[in-house]
């Protein structure tokens, strides 16, 4: 079977939840080979992939990976394209993701597809797009296929190899070195599950009124292990930080259950929850557009009901 | 400072809300071609980074005729010139035949800045800003929640799933930003009067010196096999909160096992 290549999301040894669901859907394809660009895999991180199915680790961990953006990894793709001439490329749909396979597609003169949700056997793959609102099927004509794969759309199932590790060199080109990054400022994380990775999201917009209302949100989301997510009106207002964002601009989730607290349902919100399995709603105009997704709506103040709900699901547990 | 922006025209967002409540399938055809929001932001910066540094800001986009009213929008914001890239033969064309019809626009005219909106509303691809810099040899600083230019070197910070980076380059750079960067201007009316005499260039694929082959339909690298829309979905159950609206959400979540 062809090797699938699949490029490694993590921070530092930290491994995202979307790599193993790019090495599952990875399996499907042929035999699934690891990039992992920086430093970060070290024994645990080696044995977790190969967990779910990773029989090769190649690791790039140098200067020129950690301290420029994209570019570096575009050439490294690109160079493993030619050399191992893999069936696929699966990368994340995340910002890194995205570019490099972008870049990497002009370099290697491959089609690229981003935001799967699906991928099958024979390559075809599935996009909701326009906001969720179409469902469609293509492929890649040209090249090697180099596929950007939403968080949270195939279900990382455990298929245990050893992994072996292989650390390559890079050469990398003076051309890709024309961006520095001076600092990394990483936001505390908390203990909460990572907002585009988690299985239940629980929401806040203008309706929660400022930063202290979204302690009822947060009480919600913790009584269920959920992820916090906010609309752009609260992030713009400073009630909630921008990284919590659900929407166009902000984060695409894709969760089993969406909680949908004191927001109104602007398109530009929707297209970023619109796939969510189960919507939930408190609003209390009745004439929301939110409610049109809702599989279970209450028309209410949300001051009354969160915390009712919240107080009702920990008694139950 | 000489900058380029490029924008492009998308359905407009509003009209196929409004179009989504009364049917249940998708018809964008209809739907009114407005500048892509995300890429009024890239226009302000450009725009402010000229005010505080002098210089010119040219308006790049590829796209049919009527484009050409995009175009002299995000013009009236306050820029000075606009290139229209329009060809019958470039319908159709995909992410990396617009990255390289773009290239091409851009090549050879000594801008120190080329910027973009981080996504477009219709394609959501968020690829075109990077295969643009690789075409080009350029730096690529995408993604900016900020952006500051002193002398010839430019300092950004890059929005990350963790938080930021802060990226710094020599220009010439590519850059795309995200909506947090800046406030959008709405044009004045004397914008809008002198984005009417502001000089538009008219360009073809033959003009680019790019073969027609490569661009259009026929040059995509990846084909659509079907699409439908998504099947609507089951109306769901709305109550009015008379006191116990909490504890009926919780039913509801025991009943489909999420408690
Ligand atoms: C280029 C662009 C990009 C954008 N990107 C995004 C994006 O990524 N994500 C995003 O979310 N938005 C985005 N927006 C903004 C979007 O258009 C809306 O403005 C935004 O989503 C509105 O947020 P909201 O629903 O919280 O606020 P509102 O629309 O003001 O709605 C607040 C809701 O709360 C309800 N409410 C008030 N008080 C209570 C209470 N006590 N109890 C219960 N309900 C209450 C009200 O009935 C109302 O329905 C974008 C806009 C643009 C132009
Ligand atoms: N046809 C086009 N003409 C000019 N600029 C474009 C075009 N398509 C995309 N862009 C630019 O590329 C950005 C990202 O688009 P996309 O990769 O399609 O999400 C947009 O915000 C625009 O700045």
């Amino acid at each position: 079977m062809s090797d699938v290549l699949v490029l490694a999301e993590h921070h530092g040894t930290e491994v995202r939840k979307v790599t193993f669901e790019l090495i599952t859907a990875a399996r499907d394809l042929g035999t699934p080979v690891v990039l992992w660009l920086g430093s970060g895999c070290d024994d645990s991180t080696l044995a977790s992939l190969g967990n779910f199915g990773a029989t090769k680790v190649l690791v790039v961990d140098s200067a020129e990976v950690s301290d420029h953006p994209v570019a570096p990894g575009a050439e490294i793709l690109a160079s493993l394209i030619g050399t191992m001439q893999p069936a696929a490329v699966l990368v994340a749909s995340s910002a890194d993701g995205k570019e490099i396979g972008a870049r990497a597609a002009i370099k290697s003169n491959c089609g690229i597809i981003t935001d799967a949700v699906a991928i099958a056997p024979d390559l075809t793959v599935t996009q909701n797009v326009f906001g969720g609102s179409t469902i469609v099927h293509s492929k890649v004509n040209h090249g090697t296929p180099i596929i950007t794969l939403r968080p949270n759309s195939v279900s990382a199932v455990p298929e245990s190899v050893t992994a072996v590790i292989e650390h390559i060199s890079s050469d990398i080109s003076d051309g890709a070195q024309l961006v520095s990054i001076v600092n990394r400022n990483v936001v505390e994380k908390g203990a909460r599950p990572e907002l585009a990775e988690a299985d239940v999201v629980v929401s806040g917009g203008r309706g929660v009124g400022g930063a202290e209302g979204f302690g009822v949100i947060e009480a919600l989301a913790d009584s269920l292990n959920a992820a916090v997510g906010a609309s752009r009106a609260a992030t713009d207002a400073g009630w909630y930080p921008h990284q919590y964002q659900v929407g166009q601009t902000g984060k695409t989730v894709s969760p089993s259950l969406y909680i949908a607290n004191g927001i109104s349902g602007a398109i530009q919100h929707r297209a970023g929850m619109q796939t969510s399995k189960v919507v939930i709603v408190v609003n209390k105009d009745p004439e929301a557009p939110i409610f049109e997704l809702a599989d279970y709506g209450v028309v209410g103040d949300l001051f009354a009901v969160v915390p009712q709900l919240t107080e009702e699901i920990t008694q139950r547990k | 400072m000489k900058i380029a922006v490029c924008v492009k025209q998308v359905p407009d967002t509003w009209a196929e809300k409004k179009l989504k409540a009364d049917t249940s399938t998708l018809d964008r055809e209809s739907a009114d071609g407005v500048l892509n929001e995300l890429d009024e932001y890239a226009v302000e910066l450009a725009l402010q980074l000229v005010e505080a540094n002098s210089g010119e800001v040219v308006i790049v986009t590829m796209g049919p005729e009527r484009a050409a009213e995009t175009l002299r929008k995000a013009i009236s914001m306050g820029a000075d010139a606009g290139i229209h890239v329009v060809d019958a033969g470039l319908g159709g064309s995909d992410a990396i035949a617009t990255s390289a019809v773009l290239a091409k626009a851009l090549e050879g005219r000594d801008f120190d800045l080329i910027v973009f909106g981080s996504e477009s509303t219709d394609a959501r691809m968020s690829v075109i800003p990077a295969m643009v810099s690789e075409r080009l040899g350029l730096a690529q600083v995408t993604f900016a929640q900020k952006v500051e230019v002193e002398g010839d070197t430019l300092t950004a910070e890059r929005v990350t799933d963790y938080g930021f980076d802060t990226l710094t380059a020599t220009l010439p750079v590519v850059v795309s930003v995200v909506e947090k960067i800046n406030e959008p201007r709405y044009p004045s009316f004397k914008g809008i009067m002198a984005a009417k005499k502001k000089p538009v260039e008219t360009l073809s694929v033959a003009d680019l010196n790019l073969d027609a082959a490569a661009v259009g339909a026929g040059a995509a690298w990846s084909e659509v096999a079907d699409f439908a829309a998504r099947p609507p979905k089951a109306a769901g159950v709305v109550v009015t909160d008379e006191g116990a609206g909490g504890t009926s959400i919780a039913d509801y979540l025991t009943t489909s096992k999420f408690i």
